[in-house]
Parts: C-alpha cells; structure tokens; sequence
C-alpha cells in the first residue's frame, strides 16, 4: 500500500511542477475576452507565423483550437460552451450554419481589404452577398494520378475511373456527396440533385466501379499515393497539391464533365466574445500580402486577387490549381440538400460501401 | 465478507460515477433512439434497424470482433505466459505496453507505409523469392492491425493471472501422470479463467464498434456498426439513428455479459466437470 | 527461475519486434529531410529543433500528460472501490447487473460518449476545458481499472479477511494491509491501460474541449487533413525515448530497494 501512495504522490508532484510549467509557457492566461480571440480552424491550414504578426499589429492575442471535420466544429458550437470568434466551414456548412442562426453578420464597414476578393468568389448560392462569410481557400474536387504507375490511361472524363484495366487501381474520397457527386456528374446530372431517381443510377453505376476500387477512405489517401500504393485518386486539389509537392509524378485533372467547386470560408459564430477582434482579423487575412503567405504556407488555391499579384507566376498560372474560365463554368457549388436528403445520399452511399470487395 | 459500516464509503464515487456518466448518457441515448430527424417521437429508428443493411453490419461487426479476440488471445496467452518465465518480467510487461502510448493516427500511417506495395515489408517479401502482395486494405491486414492495438490489453490481465499461478500446482499435476497438455487443459486454463474473461471483455466489446481501423487500415471494405454510427452521427446528423445503434449495441453487450457471467463458478470447480 | 529455452526466446522477440517495428519505423522517418513517411532523403534534426520551437505544441503535449496522469490516478482510486464494492455486494442479479452497466461505455462509440458527456457538461454547466476533459477520462476509464481489478479480488480467498479480523485488524487495515497488497497487480494494470486509454482519445476529448485546450491526440487527428508533419514523428520519438529511459531507470532503482523474493521459486 506504501509504494501505491508514494507512486500516486510522484504522480501529484509530477503533474503540479507540469501545470507550473505549461502556465509559464502559456504566459498571460486563455481565456477568452477583451484583446484576444479564439480561432477554430481546420489542422495546419494557416501559417503560424501570420498569428504571431496579427498578435503584434493589433495587440490582439490569438488563441489556437483545431478540428477535422465540419460536421464535428458544428456540433460543438451549437451545443455551447464555446466561445470561438472565428471559424473556418466548407461552404455546405456555412448554409447549414445560417439555418441554425449560428453565425453573426459581418460589417463591412471594419472590412475594407474585402476589395482585393475576386468577385468571381462573391455572393455566391450558399452565402448571398456574403452577409456571413468571407472566402479563405478554394479549390475544386478531381482526378489525381500518376502516369508512372499506369499504361498511359488519361483521364479527361469520369467514365475514365471506369476503364476495366484499372482493377484496384482506385481510391475514392469517405464522404457520400463527393463520391455519389461524381457518380452524378458522370451522367450528365447535377451535384445538387435530389431527384431519387438520379441518384439510384448515380449508385447503381459507383457499383459498377467496385472492382477498380481499391479503398474508401479520407485524408490519408494523401500519403498513399506519395509512396505508389495507388495509382488513381479522387481528390480535393488541395490534397493533391500536397501530393504533387511530395512526388513530382502526380499529376491533377479536372474531367471535363463538370465537378466540384469548394470552398473554406471565414465565419463569425454567435457566440464570439470578440466582435471587433474577430473582424480585424478577417481584415487582416484579406490583405495581400498576407493571404499571398498564407497561401504559400498551406499551398491552396486563394480567393484573393491582389495576393495572386504576389505570388509566383508558375503558381498562379497553373491551371490545374487555378482553373480557366472554361472549366470553371462547369464546376457547382455544393447546396445544402437539407438532413433528409442528406440520410439519403448516406445511405446510398452506406449500400456502396458495403457492396464493395 | 459482511463489511457493512465501509461499504458507503466505497461506494460513493464509484456510484456517483455510475449514475452521472452512465445512467444519464444511457437514458439520453435511449431518449434520442425514439426521435427522428425532426424531432418528433417515433419507432421508425428501431424499424429501420431490422432491415437487412443493419442486420448484415451488425453479423458483420461481431464476425471480426470474434476474429479479433481470438486471434488476440491466440498470440497474448502464451507471450504472457513465457514473460512470467522471464528475469525482468515486470520490465518486459512495460515495454509491452509502451507502444499503445504513440498516437493510434500516427502507428497507423507507419503502417501504411510499413504494409505499403513499396514499403519494406514487401521488400522483404520480394527478396524471399514470394513476391509483391497487396497488404493494405484487406482482411488481413485489418484483422493483424487490430490485434495490435487490442493485445495489451489481452496480455496484461492474462500475465496477472499466470503471474499468480502456484508453480507447485503444475509439479503436481505432472507427477500425477498428466502430460503437458492435459496439465494446461485441466490446471492451467481454469485457474486463468478469470484473467482470460477479462481479456475477452475488453477486447470483444469494443472491437464491436471499430470506426478508425475499417477506414483507415481495410479501405472501408470492411464496415462495422461503428461506421454506420459514425456517420449518423457527424454526417447527417441523425442523432435518432446513430442513438439506436447503440441502444442495440448495448444490449448485445448485456447478452454476453449474460452469457460469460454463467460461467463465475469456474475457477472454484478447477475446470472439473460434472 | 526456469531458464528460457529458444522457443519461447524466439517467440517473444518475434512478438517484441512486431510490436516495435511502427515505432521504430515513425522514429526513423522523423530523420527524414524530405516531408513525409517514405523516399528517405537525408538525414536531418530540424523534425527536432522544430519541436522545441514550437511553444503551443508543447504547452499541448503537457496538458496531454497531466490529463493522462491524473485521470488515470483518479480513475483508478474510484475504480479499485467500485470492485471492491462489486465484490461485497451479496444479491447475484445486481451484481451482474452492475457490471454490466460498468461495460456500457467500453462498448459505445467514442462520438457518442463524446457526445452524451458534452451535453451533460452543458446542462450542468461545466465550462469546457481542462476541467471537463479531465472529467471525461476519468469517466471512461474507470470501466477498465474495475475489469481489470475484478479478477485480482475475486482470486482472493475470503477467509484472508476474516483471518486478518481474527488477528485484531480494523476494517481500515483489512482494506490497506490485506486486500490492496493482493490486487496490487490489477490496480497496477489498471492503471497503465488507463494512461492508454487516454492517451489514445480522440474523439472525446475533441467534443468537449474549449478555451484553447488540445491534447496531443486532437492536434494530430486534425492535422491528417493537411497532412501530419514529421515535427509529430520527432515528438513521438522524444516521448518514447523519454518513457523508455524512465521505465528501465524506475525499474533498476525499484529493484535496488525490494528484498529477495521468498517462496516457492522454479
């Protein structure tokens, strides 16, 4: 019993001497409230160092929480007990959001660096006039493949994922409406449909791909295809952006049938504590030459023209990550479907899964 | 065994844990299990499970827990045996452990890369002579990372329980005649039975709702009901659903718990059947 | 002490080895110069450097600990008592049924336990943050420390208590000097897979965090996104070498100090 209590002692002045230390390393306390805000981001999606300029330009300290799913961020902040004064939701979110009067207006009038947005980017279907958010990255959802580890197929259109020589050679994304989405848009129908009947087909034929199916998973398929597990992806071109990066064999296409157009925009939630802070630092994002080095660090495509103007030419003219008028007329924005038709997709899209192998 | 004036005492916090975290988070998962997306009561949720998706989710989550605790218990009992033969046991049963402290995300990745047509595993297989498998995403792969993760937890009751074992039992029971088998059939096995039980607890219950490994390690091409609950519950947001999952979930708990609790007298008896 | 003979050498090595080869596997990447698990480039500390750098991780990787410790401290001491209390109660079907409602959040997904516990904290009111994490651990914790204990009493003969009682021992002497030695084991193995417990969560911790606080554990799960970099590979070295080095130097000292073992040794 002795050395129990003595261990269980250690323990205790363990923890008190690491409480000690973190408060050191912490120095000027978390909570939130007057000069500093709470941002609630996606992991590794701004440059840390940006936070630290924001912190000495407006005395603002900022503290740093981080979430992996919009489904996930949401929960937490309708439940309460939070206090986030920014967030960062993909923009089917922002639309759930709005729904649930979960967001705050945003005021222009502590905004001005809204004019370096590409107007393209504005007032889009799931935010009209961006009464509620502003865009932070962007990006489409494609085909990402590496030639060395394929007889030459290409892949300018869906139905190529379909080619009969492409056994297991296919990873597709965990997620109903990018997958199910892409069975839609290889019929000719849209991202948005909610039409049963559509999306039976959509099914039915993203059963038909089974064989060439490898695996359904999420953001590991980053990885996968830097060390040549598969040869084919669907992907978000931000990932495959990282892969590109990691192996220069990958290439990314958008097919030509028509795909995604995502985006990540900045929110105020209703329970922000710091109206004024969170809107400095929105502005703040939305300058030049910050958003130029933001997306350097993260490597995404950004909404902001006038940083373009900063950034390497070979970046900005690439047109895989910055796509041309053309392609961009066949991209949609996600709508929200609504819980119903949601359970719907997820369904189907539970059925696929389990009549894979 | 009457030590009544201590009870309350011993009692207080584990009651009080039982009643906040695990009566309140039960009547409100039953709760939910009774509305549907809207909000309004319904039945539809417990319908809804006794269609065929759910029921092949639910035969397909038990055969790889089965699968799971067997080979877990497969490959624990005898490392837990052969550390109690050790000089260092205690050291050694650390060491063990140590591993199930790295991040789950990030062994998983290694093994990825480990497991991957160009990592070293297949390297090593194609030196050999067998040549390049496709490891990941498959049945087996699945299965041996999930013993992986679960095994600590098989080993450290077992090894308690061997650890204890009266050596003098074992001299006994060989000078009565009995070989090495019978001695671990008839001594041995009964007297761990209890460390075993354990094991199987913690290992079988939540191998039921594997999530992470299915995506991660088997592609999705293996789906449990912890998939189906995953999704209802971040995804689309029917708490309704993802909530009579689980009721399900629980009351298949309770029927093993039922059926492995029949078996308290064992280690009583020592294994003599009557 | 039986010498080992080579099959149960090889036997446990080839286990050792298994269990290792991820670990080793990250540490060896965490010295790679390019950015990810594979194509090793060069060899580089700057994973390392990197570490040290970077306060908010490590202000993270503390509160990891101190969660870990505490909650399995606690969870453990509320654990052993509630086996204890199993173990005295004398009615079968509430005692199955005790146990039973021990197993419950073992079985249920960690997005509902997450989920369940967030608004519970809500309701009551608990503010989220480190107070309600560590609440949480300890909460899913206790199920493990009580599995694990249960056996360790139930192997106990009960005329070991009323032999003691005999011999003039308070009930309070039962408890520390009788009972407590003898599971010891099991409180120990509960403890540790404890720490597993909560050093492995994610999803719960993620529901009901707030104000700032992450574990180690959240901050990589959201970094997969994007993808992990290898300043976590380098973390994850630095906390295995660490937890090696302590658990080989508290051993030899442990040993410096217990007397020889008596009894019946082979």
């Amino acid at each position: 019993m002795k050395d129990i209590l003595r261990g269980a002692a250690i323990i205790l002045i363990v923890s008190a001497i690491l409480l000690f230390v973190n408060a050191k390393l912490n120095e000027g306390g978390g909570s939130a409230g007057k000069n500093s805000i709470t941002v609630y981001n996606w992991g590794e999606y701004i440059d840390p160092d940006l936070l630290k300029q924001f912190t000495k330009e407006t005395g603002i300290k900022v503290i740093y929480e981080t979430f992996d799913s919009n489904e996930g961020m949401m929960g937490k902040i309708e439940q309460g007990g939070t206090a986030y004064d920014i967030t960062m939701p993909s923009e089917y979110m922002i639309e759930m959001m709005k729904e649930k009067d979960l967001l705050l207006p945003i005021d222009y009038s502590k905004v001005p660096n809204v004019k370096n947005i590409d107007p393209y980017f504005l007032d889009l279907p799931f935010d009209p006039s961006n009464q509620y958010s502003l865009p932070y990255f962007w990006g489409t959802v494609g085909i990402a493949y590496n030639p060395t580890l394929l007889e030459g197929q290409t892949f300018e259109r869906w139905d190529d994922l379909w080619d009969p020589s492409l056994t297991q050679d296919v990873i597709l994304v965990d997620s109903a409406r990018e997958t199910i989405g892409m069975g839609l848009n290889s019929l000719g129908f849209s991202l948005n449909s909610t039409d049963v009947d559509q999306l039976r087909q959509a099914t039915d034929k993203l059963k038909a791909l089974s064989p060439n199916v490898k695996a359904v998973i999420g953001d590991e398929v980053t990885p996968l295809m830097i060390n040549g597990e598969a040869a084919v992806s669907l992907t978000w071109s931000g990932q495959a952006a990282d892969m590109m990066y990691e192996n220069e064999d990958i290439d990314y296409v958008v097919p030509e049938e028509g795909s995604n157009l995502w985006f990540d925009n900045m929110v105020i939630p209703r329970t922000s504590k710091n109206i004024d802070g969170a809107h400095a630092f929105i502005n703040f994002m939305l300058d030049a030459e910050v958003a130029a080095q933001n997306a350097d660090y993260v490597g995404y495509s950004t909404p902001n023209l006038a940083a373009l103007d900063l950034m390497d030419p070979e970046v900005t003219q690439d047109e895989r990550f910055y796509p041309n008028e053309e392609t961009r007329s066949h991209l949609e924005v996600y709508r929200n479907l609504g819980l119903e038709m949601l359970g719907v997709y997820n369904e189907l899209f539970l059925e696929f899964k389990m009549d894979m192998k | 065994m009457n030590n009544k004036p201590l009870r309350p005492l011993y009692t207080v916090p584990y009651a009080t844990w039982i009643i906040l975290f695990v009566i309140a988070p039960i009547a409100l998962i039953v709760y939910y299990s009774f509305l549907d997306l809207t909000g309004n009561f319904t039945f539809e949720n417990y319908k809804n499970f006794f269609t065929s998706v759910y029921l092949k989710l639910t035969l397909s989550s038990f055969w790889y827990a089965f699968l799971i605790t067997f080979f877990s218990l497969l490959f624990a009992y005898p490392t837990a045996y052969f550390l109690t033969k050790t000089k260092h046991k205690h050291l050694w049963l650390l060491l063990i452990i140590i591993p199930s402290w790295i991040n789950l995300l990030l062994k998983t990745y290694a093994f990825i890369g480990l497991f991957g047509l160009y990592g070293p595993i297949n390297a090593l297989l194609e030196v050999m002579g067998i040549g390049e498998q496709q490891i990941l995403f498959t049945d087996f792969s699945f299965v041996f990372v999930s013993v992986y993760i679960f095994i600590p937890f098989m080993i450290l009751p077992i090894f308690n329980a061997l650890d204890k074992l009266n050596p003098a039992l074992i001299d006994a029971s060989r000078d009565l005649g009995a070989n090495a088998w019978t001695t671990f059939r008839r001594v041995v096995w009964p007297l761990t039975i209890n460390g075993v039980k354990s094991g199987i607890q913690v290992v079988f219950i939540p191998a039921l709702s594997l999530f992470m490994i299915t995506r991660l390690i088997a592609g999705n091409k293996v789906i449990t009901l912890g998939t189906a609950i995953e999704q209802q519950f971040l995804v689309t947001q029917n708490w309704g659903m993802g909530s009579t999952i689980a009721v399900f979930l629980i009351l298949f708990m309770f029927i093993i718990m039922l059926i492995t609790n029949g078996k308290e007298k064992g280690a009583s008896n020592n294994g003599k059947t009557k | 002490m039986e010498k080992l003979n080579k099959l149960p050498k090889i036997y446990l090595t080839a286990v050792f080895i298994i269990l290792y080869a991820p670990i080793f596997y990250l540490i060896f990447y965490s010295f790679n110069s390019g950015g990810g698990m594979s194509n090793f480039e060069s060899f580089t500390l700057e994973h390392y450097a990197a570490v040290f750098e970077d306060t908010r991780l490590l202000v993270i990787l503390i509160n990891t600990i101190i969660v870990a410790l505490l909650s399995a401290l606690i969870s453990t001491a509320i654990g052993v008592l509630g086996a204890i209390a199993i173990l005295f109660m004398r009615n079968k079907a509430m005692r199955n049924a005790v146990l039973s409602l021990n197993n419950i959040l073992i079985v249920s997904p960690d997005v509902i336990i997450g989920a369940s516990f967030l608004i519970l904290f809500t309701m009551i009111g608990v503010k989220l943050g480190f107070a309600s994490v560590l609440i949480s651990h300890i909460a899913f914790s206790i199920p493990i420390v009580v599995i694990m204990v249960l056996p360790k009493l139930q192997e106990m003969s009960p005329t070991l208590i009323d032999a003691a009682l005999d011999l003039g021992a308070t009930k309070r002497d039962v408890l520390t000097r009788v009972i407590i030695p003898f599971i010891k084991p099991g409180i120990l193995a509960g403890f540790f897979l404890a720490l597993t417990y909560s050093l492995d969560d994610f999803a719960v911790t993620f529901f009901v965090t707030g104000n700032g606080f992450s574990t180690l554990s959240v901050e990589i799960y959201s970094m997969a996104r994007a993808g992990i970099t290898l300043t976590i590979n380098a973390l994850s070295g630095l906390i295995f070498l660490i937890t090696v080095v302590l658990v080989i130097g508290y051993y030899m000292i442990s040993r410096k100090a217990k007397s020889p073992l008596a009894g019946v040794r082979k």
